[in-house]
């Protein structure tokens, strides 16, 4: 398989500490500047193969909106560097990276803060096939917009009707439309369906595999929700505070899992029929991004934590299995 | 069993300036002392106007326009609105999806706990301080004196939800409703929380309803199940019933939807359009529009719950026949 984007050693940290002002600090009688950093992705190395799904899962907060916005171009990596068939896109001008912007798309949760209130849904459609494709003339504009809108499942007749006028799930179909009218061979998903019911979820899943089988499309899937995942994913990277701990085949992981915090996420989802009891449960809270833990991010609540895992970042390893997994205890086979 | 709620052909409305909105139709349902009972259904079916109803806090402009509510053998939808603020927060407790909702951002979680005890029970400032403790202790608050002195925003998500859930049990409450209290939480955090409200229920024999959208959550939690579709029930029965057996069409497509329930299919089971607008409700059965199984009556006629075999009841005709 040919690998379509390569993340490596990806950095992403804001720097939150306010004016010049906001950054005095007045410690033991002498005022000092302090600077205030969210380090929200941390050394992320992952490969998206052409043609799968990967899917990102972690808790809210862990950085995986940050990183498919990083990967996006939308924010510049502190470190590190991203690839797209082999090309270097990370530190592209935003001239050079016109021609990523078309192949390259992605679908927000809340698809009514990202639809313009003010644009009919066929403006919204038609603005960016005209953007980079100024030689198209009007009736090929609309010829498209027409049919990618009917392959989304929204009647063209609705074409003029503006964001508010459609319900939630269409109005993710309209982005998912507006992702697809530049006929991109990549699509960051974030949280695509988490706004969305049930029975309406159902829908928008079915219409994203099928617009993968239609058009060979590559998904960087993000989702909270790990039942989705693992009905739709090919491979998954889990995330505790913006470090990928373990990134798996969805069979691999979800059968076999090797990171402690997979373990304790997997057992934590309810399930249909399911009973309660019988899980292993996490206890303390997912510290903040603003001061990373020392060692192993995870140590702090990990039941495997010893000496090292405090001390010592765990490097990424690869598993005979396949599954790449950050930890120590793994590595020393005591779990 | 002994009976602890019951509710009779309940109807909520909402009127607008030119329309009426008809959030909760016809609603009957009944909780046992210690029960457990699970509401599902998609946004906008009227599971939390249905909740609050119980309590009479809904908000204007809606009405309860029929029905009853029988709480310990009185009808509490004709309370005022002193005697309701008795039973509420006395016997019925209710915990939402947003902690800020019960929780003011500027008194310490102490205050805040005191005051409730003191509106409701004649003890001392001491003995007050006391019951806040041992509540603070039962949701497993680490190092619960120094934590009473701490504001709302000192605490995780998680942990205000425990304090909201302490808060709750402060005046022993025989039933406790909760809407949407992990929705907002992360899948481990939810977690806890689905495990403490289930041993504080069993070890207090307290009765609970659970309002969700989530299947998997109240398929876990509880005994019984509601579903409501546009503003009614449309079938309720045993837990295991409605999730390994649903005999509603709405029922039976929502669970097929469900990824986990995919089998090795890569499609999902999808069920067409979205529940109509409580404006324009069609006039038979509100789930026709989407239904696969609807015959030429069910665009004329509203069905009736009607008891199964397996202990569950269903409101459609085409299970009308027994099954
Ligand atoms: N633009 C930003 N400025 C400052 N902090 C941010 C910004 N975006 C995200 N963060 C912080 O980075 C961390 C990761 O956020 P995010 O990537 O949104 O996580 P997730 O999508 O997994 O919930 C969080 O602590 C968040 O508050
Ligand atoms: N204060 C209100 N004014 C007008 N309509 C309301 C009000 N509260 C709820 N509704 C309506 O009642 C219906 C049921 O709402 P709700 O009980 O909140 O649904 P659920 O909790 O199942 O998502 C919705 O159509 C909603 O718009
Ligand atoms: S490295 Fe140590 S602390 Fe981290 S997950 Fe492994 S055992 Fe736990
Ligand atoms: S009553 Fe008719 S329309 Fe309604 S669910 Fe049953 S078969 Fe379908
Ligand atoms: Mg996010
Ligand atoms: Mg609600």
């Amino acid at each position: 398989m040919e690998k379509l984007l390569e993340i490596k050693d990806v950095d992403k940290h804001f720097d939150i500490s306010g004016s010049f002002l906001d950054q005095l600090r007045l410690k033991g009688g002498r005022i000092s500047r302090q600077k205030t950093v969210v380090k929200a992705v941390n050394n992320v190395t992952l490969d998206v193969m052409a043609g799968e799904t990967l899917a990102i899962v972690g808790e809210s907060g862990c950085g995986k909106s940050t990183l498919a916005r990083t990967v996006m171009g939308l924010y510049k990596p502190n470190k590190g560097e991203i690839f797209y068939r082999g090309n270097r896109i990370d530190n592209l001008s935003s001239k050079n990276m016109l021609p990523y912007r078309t192949k390259m798309q992605m679908v927000f949760q809340d698809p009514y803060a990202s639809l313009n209130p003010r644009m009919m849904a066929r403006e919204i459609l038609e603005e960016p096939v005209k953007f980079h494709n100024p030689t198209l003339s009007r009736g090929e504009i609309k010829d498209r917009v027409a049919e990618v809108m009917l392959q989304v499942g929204v009647d063209p007749k609705w074409a003029s009707n503006y964001p508010h006028e459609f319900s939630g799930g269409q109005r993710q179909r309209i982005s998912i439309a507006r992702a697809l009218v530049l006929d991109p061979e990549f699509i960051a998903a974030d949280e695509p369906i988490a706004a969305l019911d049930v029975s309406i979820q159902a829908q928008i899943l079915n219409l994203l595999m099928d617009a993968q089988d239609k058009r060979g499309l590559t998904y960087l899937f993000i989702s909270h929700d790990l039942s989705v995942v693992e009905h739709i994913a090919t491979r998954v990277a889990v995330m505790y505070l913006g470090c990928v701990c373990e990134l798996a085949t969805t069979k691999e992981l979800f059968s076999n899992p090797q990171h402690p915090y997979t373990q304790a996420l997997l057992s934590a989802i309810p399930r249909v029929g399911g009973k309660r009891g019988g899980h292993t449960r996490l206890t303390g809270d997912v510290p903040t991004p603003i001061n990373l833990p020392t060692g192993c991010v995870f140590h702090g609540r990990c039941q495997h934590a010893n000496e090292r895992c405090t001390q010592e970042i765990p490097a990424q390893r690869a598993l005979e299995s396949g599954t790449v997994v950050a930890c120590h205890a793994v590595e020393e086979k005591r779990i | 069993m002994e009976q602890l709620l019951y509710i009779r052909h309940l109807n909520v409305d909402f009127v607008l300036r030119e329309k009426t909105l008809r959030a909760v139709r016809d609603v009957s349902l009944t909780i046992n002392k210690g029960e457990r009972l699970g509401i599902v259904g998609e946004s906008g079916a009227g599971k939390s106007v249905l909740g609050f109803s119980i309590i009479n806090l809904i908000s204007k402009p809606g009405k309860i326009t029929g029905g009853e509510v029988m709480f310990d053998g009185e009808d509490i939808s004709k309370y005022s609105y002193d005697e309701m603020r008795k039973i509420r927060g006395n016997k019925i407790s209710i915990i939402f999806q947003d902690p800020m909702m019960t929780l003011n951002p500027v008194l310490t979680i102490g205050t805040q706990m005191k005051e409730t005890i003191l509106a409701h029970m004649d003890v001392s400032a001491k003995e007050a301080e006391a019951i806040c403790l041992e509540k603070l202790k039962k949701v497993y608050i680490p190092s619960p004196e120094k934590r009473l002195k701490q504001y709302p925003h000192e605490f995780s998500g998680g942990m205000r939800q425990r304090i909201i859930i302490a808060i709750s049990l402060l005046t022993d409450p025989s039933l406790i409703i909760a809407d949407e209290p992990t929705t907002a939480l992360d899948v481990t955090i939810q977690a806890e929380i689905m495990d403490l409200l289930l041993e504080l229920c069993e070890t207090d024999n307290m009765g609970l309803i659970l309002i969700t959208h989530d299947l998997a959550v109240v398929s876990e939690v509880t005994q019984r199940i509601a579903v409501l579709y546009a503003g009614r029930v449309v079938e309720i029965g045993p837990t295991e019933q409605i999730i390994g057996n649903p005999q509603h069409p709405y029922t039976q497509g929502l669970l097929k939807a469900l990824p986990e329930m995919a089998d090795g299919e890569n499609r999902l089971n999808q069920i067409p359009g979205m529940m109509p607008s409580l404006f324009n409700m069609p006039d038979g059965c509100p789930f026709e529009p989407r239904c696969k199984e609807k015959k030429e009556h069910c665009t004329q006629t509203v069905p009736g719950l009607i008891e199964l075999e397996n202990g569950a009841q269903v409101a459609c005709f085409a299970r009308e026949g027994g099954k």
